[in-house]
């Protein structure tokens, strides 16, 4: 068996470079990310957390690597749940590369693949953000594509 | 109808879309939709369970061939998925591909589900877990901004040496 991993591809119609701004921007982070500030530089061996509005501590850990526009790699653990938390470090590496395409259809894209994965063993932490994930990088899509994210309304966070 | 018992979910993607399950249905359904997102191909599609569904490439050769399992427009369509393009993907047995559509917040969320009834290898997953973000991807974009982008995609060299293997 190998172990529990989280993988999702997305593209997107912008340039590496938009996107890597758009990954490491607190501002543009809060607006994607359901108001949740991001606190790092996002350079190599960094401290990194996720903060909620209300200043509570959701994630945290530290930038492994960050290569822009290509690759950021984050040691990460979930903070507010106990559940979670217990599960420890998981590593969470984005790779971001020019998608190959038909220039006569719809224009250029770039690709996003997000890895994640305990470091340990445990299957709950894959589980949360296997839910979460999926709301982040849509609103991240929408956000760059159209200048506005999906949801509009803020949802709840679970994981 | 086709029974469906013995297929197991192994590839899923979820996206949310700034859109109505009225309009995502229409662009899982129709060609004018599946033609900009879905590398041209027409959809057909008999609006019953037990129908036909078809997928066609421009040329008019059939790309995928299966039945309609369920119908409820606009939350679920589930349809078996026989690759009859390339002519060597007609050794795999069918997989069974459901979209589901569901509100959520004031955007709807799109789960694509890839399910086999074999212990099918982890080589031949990887063509449609290369080939559903590329296309849910564009079907994203189509509703969102009037334009998809069409990713340049083969299947992976893996994926045909592992169908060569099936006897």
């Amino acid at each position: 068996m190998s172990k529990p991993r989280f993988v999702y591809v997305t593209y997107i119609r912008t340039t590496p470079e938009k996107l890597w701004a758009a990954l490491t921007d607190p501002k543009t982070i809060r607006k994607f990310w359901f108001k949740m500030t991001a606190e790092c530089d996002f350079k190599p061996g960094s401290p990194w957390c996720l903060k909620f509005e209300d200043g509570r501590t959701a994630d945290s850990g530290e930038i492994l690597e960050a290569d822009p526009p290509w690759r950021l790699v984050i040691r990460w653990r979930n903070e507010f749940k106990p559940e979670l938390k217990a599960e420890g470090f998981s590593r969470c590496t984005i790779e971001i590369e020019m998608a190959d395409y038909y220039p006569d259809f719809g224009g250029k894209a770039a690709k996003l693949t997000l890895t994640h994965e305990l470091e340990g063993e445990g299957t709950k932490f894959i589980e949360a953000v296997s839910g979460g994930w999926p709301k982040v990088l849509s609103n991240l899509k929408s956000l760059l594509e159209t200048g506005d994210v999906a949801f509009q309304t803020k949802l709840q966070r679970h994981g | 109808m086709v029974d469906i018992s013995w297929f197991k979910p192994k590839t899923v993607y979820v996206t949310y879309i700034a859109s109505t399950p009225e309009k995502i249905w229409q662009a899982l359904t129709s060609s004018e939709f599946t033609c900009k997102y879905f590398w041209e191909r027409d959809v057909e599609l008999e609006p019953k369970p037990g129908g036909a569904f078809v997928l066609r490439l421009p040329d008019g050769r059939v790309n995928v061939r299966g039945k309609v399992v369920a119908y409820e427009p606009p939350r679920k369509l589930s349809v078996t998925w026989q690759v009859e393009w390339p002519e060597e993907f007609r050794k795999l047995p069918e997989c069974l591909v459901t979209y589901e559509l569901a509100q959520a917040g004031d955007a709807v969320r799109l789960t694509m589900t890839e399910s086999h009834s074999w212990d099918v290898p982890d080589a031949i997953l990887t063509g449609g877990r290369m080939g559903w973000p590329a296309v849910l991807s564009g079907l994203k974009s189509l509703l969102e901004t009037g334009n998809a982008p069409a990713i340049k995609m083969e299947p992976p060299a893996a994926m045909i040496e592992a169908i060569r293997r099936l006897r």
